[in-house]
């Protein structure tokens, strides 16, 4: 029998309506890849067997009586960021221990009205804050993907193929040997990333805060996109930095994220935020020519010790769109540097208040003091991360008596400047933005330059962050492999709520670059 | 501008982290480390720009002041580390 977890959630869900498979074996498939490869890459914190079992018989006797979600029967893997009743639910700290909701998140109620199979949940940074998974109370994920050993000639066009040309990690010249070290599958939702290039489930829920959908899909040559600020319903996820958190989907091709997102959003009366317009049906942009369209590259992303194959595959991707018909136009954007110092005020700040919450009282780890105060010092010391407490202290420092003003009242003023740039160059025209998703393929666990300044971390969200600041929609496309034969990606950026051009056109870049499949090692 | 390590014990009180001196001496530098990043944010002219309050501009939604929801103490209190009789436990604050 062929292994179903290779099925793409289209084909899957032709299958299952075809009657050529059931919901019950496709879930066995995911459940035994689960259980032989999750000791080794550490993506799922929780596997929830007993109840994807009964999702998936629900789901056949829906498909039994004709009945069908767009998601039926299709098994998916929830970060720990969201909500689910009665399941697992700590955004990877340890100051949430043994918290199970009594209460379901939108997005994943969303999910479980069309039909899908819960698998379990994915891994994270603690609190979504993190470049690398490291950060993470249940230990590091593990990148599916390793570098190999020799060089090899995987950049040359003459693999490049047309039309879904699929490359694997290790197929494309013979002499290559893998390379034992392990590799992060970026951050934060490394599990969900890490999960969907692994086969260990058909697609993933994420959140994007400063890049962390787009950043790991980039490292695990995955698909993900972060939607326009309010398009997906933050109920119910765990909050991070509330005007900037948006889910999305992680998905092995464009297609995969579109049916995804489809049925994540939704407009929600429980969250204030969320944006009172009907949800399109982007699988339907798939396909439309982008002949005409106007393709904005904006020079301040060219920034100084950028490796030559970022910059490469950046020409490549222009490349394509141009072959396909669309116009190329040089664009500035003045105030992209300071968005990452923006972001790291503005961040912490709101995370320094939502966090708050956590203080040994409603919920997790209490751990016992003299007095009240001491038992909420202790918890939080002993239950948060260091990274974590790294960024409460940052924020409870920006935002105290003095310090106002000069930290984050700048910091939102220049937001305001961020998001004008944007809304200059989409008047002038352009459709949408062409990037390179991250500076730099994926890096080693315990990377020495990482651990030892913070800021070096915070540098892999630069041309993530910007879209953040401004609530814009941004897609990571795989894109190619680097000479070490690592997944690189590029990044699109829309106007709010254009969604479907995103699609639309990473459509194109996925059908010109083909797609990226990590060598089997685990 | 930079902290001390006074600074540091202070707003590890405000923010209520229980933090040992060693603790404190490491974030220090750290938290200088990242102060020093966002320090380029002061080359920006600001001059008549607003600051950011909502990056999609729309009206806040508002609801019906009804009651919707609630009935619920038993599940309010399900997973704290402490409870009696549907309400959180905590060390005695008054003496």
């Amino acid at each position: 029998m062929t292994d179903l977890t290779r099925l793409t959630i289209a084909d899957a869900r032709d299958k299952l309506r075809g009657k050529e498979i059931t919901a019950g074996e496709l879930t066995e498939s995911y459940l035994a890849a689960i259980h032989a490869a999750n000791d080794t890459l550490n993506a799922y914190v929780t596997v929830t067997p007993d109840r994807a079992r009964e999702m998936a018989k629900a789901s056949d006797a829906r498909l039994a009586r004709g009945e069908s979600g767009a998601l039926e029967g299709i098994p998916l893997g929830i970060k720990d960021l969201f909500a689910t009743e009665g399941v697992h639910t700590q955004a990877c700290s340890h100051i949430l221990d043994g918290f199970k909701p009594r209460y379901e998140s939108t997005v994943t109620a969303n999910l479980w009205a069309d039909g899908a199979v819960m698998l379990g949940k994915l891994n994270m940074d603690e609190f979504a804050m993190g470049s690398s998974n490291e950060s993470s109370y249940y230990g590091p994920v593990v990148n599916p993907w390793r570098r190999s050993r020799e060089e090899p000639s995987l950049m040359p066009s003459t693999h490049m193929g047309e039309g879904g040309f699929v490359h694997s990690g290790g197929g494309v010249t013979q002499a290559r040997t893998l390379d034992n070290m392990r590799l992060v599958p970026g951050g934060s939702s490394g599990g969900s990333a890490a999960a969907v290039s692994a086969f260990l489930c058909a697609g993933a829920t994420a959140t994007d805060t400063g890049g962390s959908i787009r950043q790991p899909a980039a490292f695990t040559g995955t698909v993900g996109i972060k939607p326009t600020y309010g398009r997906v319903s933050r109920w119910g996820i765990v909050a991070f930095a509330s005007s900037l958190d948006q889910a999305g989907p992680i998905a092995r091709d464009v297609r995969d994220a579109a049916i995804l997102l489809k049925s994540m959003a939704s407009v929600d009366d429980k969250d204030t935020t969320s944006v009172d317009r009907p949800v399109p049906d982007y699988e339907a942009a798939l396909g439309r020519s982008v002949k005409g369209m106007k393709v904005g590259i904006p020079r301040e992303y060219r920034v100084e010790g950028m490796p030559e194959e970022i910059e490469a595959l950046w020409q490549k991707g222009i490349a394509w769109l141009k072959d396909a018909g669309a116009e190329i136009v040089d664009i500035s954007l003045p105030h992209t540097k300071y968005a990452l110092p923006a972001y790291y005020i503005v961040a912490p700040a709101e995370a320094s208040s939502n966090l708050a919450r956590y203080d040994g009282v409603r919920y997790g780890l209490r751990v016992p003091g003299r007095d009240i105060v001491e038992m909420y010092e202790k918890s939080r010391a002993e239950g948060f991360g260091r990274e974590v407490k790294r960024r409460i202290m940052i924020g409870t420092y920006v935002l105290s008596a003095g310090y106002y003003d000069a930290y984050y009242l700048q910091a939102q003023k220049v937001r305001t400047l961020i998001k004008r740039d944007f809304e200059n160059v989409f008047d002038s025209g352009v459709d949408v933005i062409l990037t390179p998703a991250t500076p730099s393929a994926a890096f080693g666990i315990a990377d020495e330059d990482m651990a030892a300044d913070p800021v070096k971390m915070y540098l892999n969200d630069i041309f993530t962050v910007t879209v953040n600041m401004a609530g814009l929609p941004g897609i990571a496309v795989p894109a190619g492999l680097d000479g070490h034969g690592l997944p690189l990606g590029l990044q699109l950026i829309g106007r709010p709520f254009d969604e479907e051009t995103l699609f639309q056109t990473a459509h194109v870049i996925e059908q010109a670059a083909g797609r990226f499949e990590p060598e089997k090692w685990w | 501008m930079s902290v001390d390590l006074a600074t540091v014990k202070r707003v590890a009180r405000l923010a209520r982290i229980a933090v040992t001196d060693e603790d404190a001496e490491r974030m220090t530098g750290e938290l200088n480390a990242i102060l020093g990043f966002v320090e380029q944010l002061n080359e920006v002219d600001v001059a008549g720009v607003e600051p950011m309050t909502s990056v999609t501009p729309m009206a806040m939604k508002k609801r019906q002041d009804v009651v919707t929801d609630g009935g619920k103490a038993a599940d309010i209190v399900a997973n704290a580390p402490a409870s009696a009789e549907n309400f959180f436990l905590v060390p005695k604050v008054v003496e």
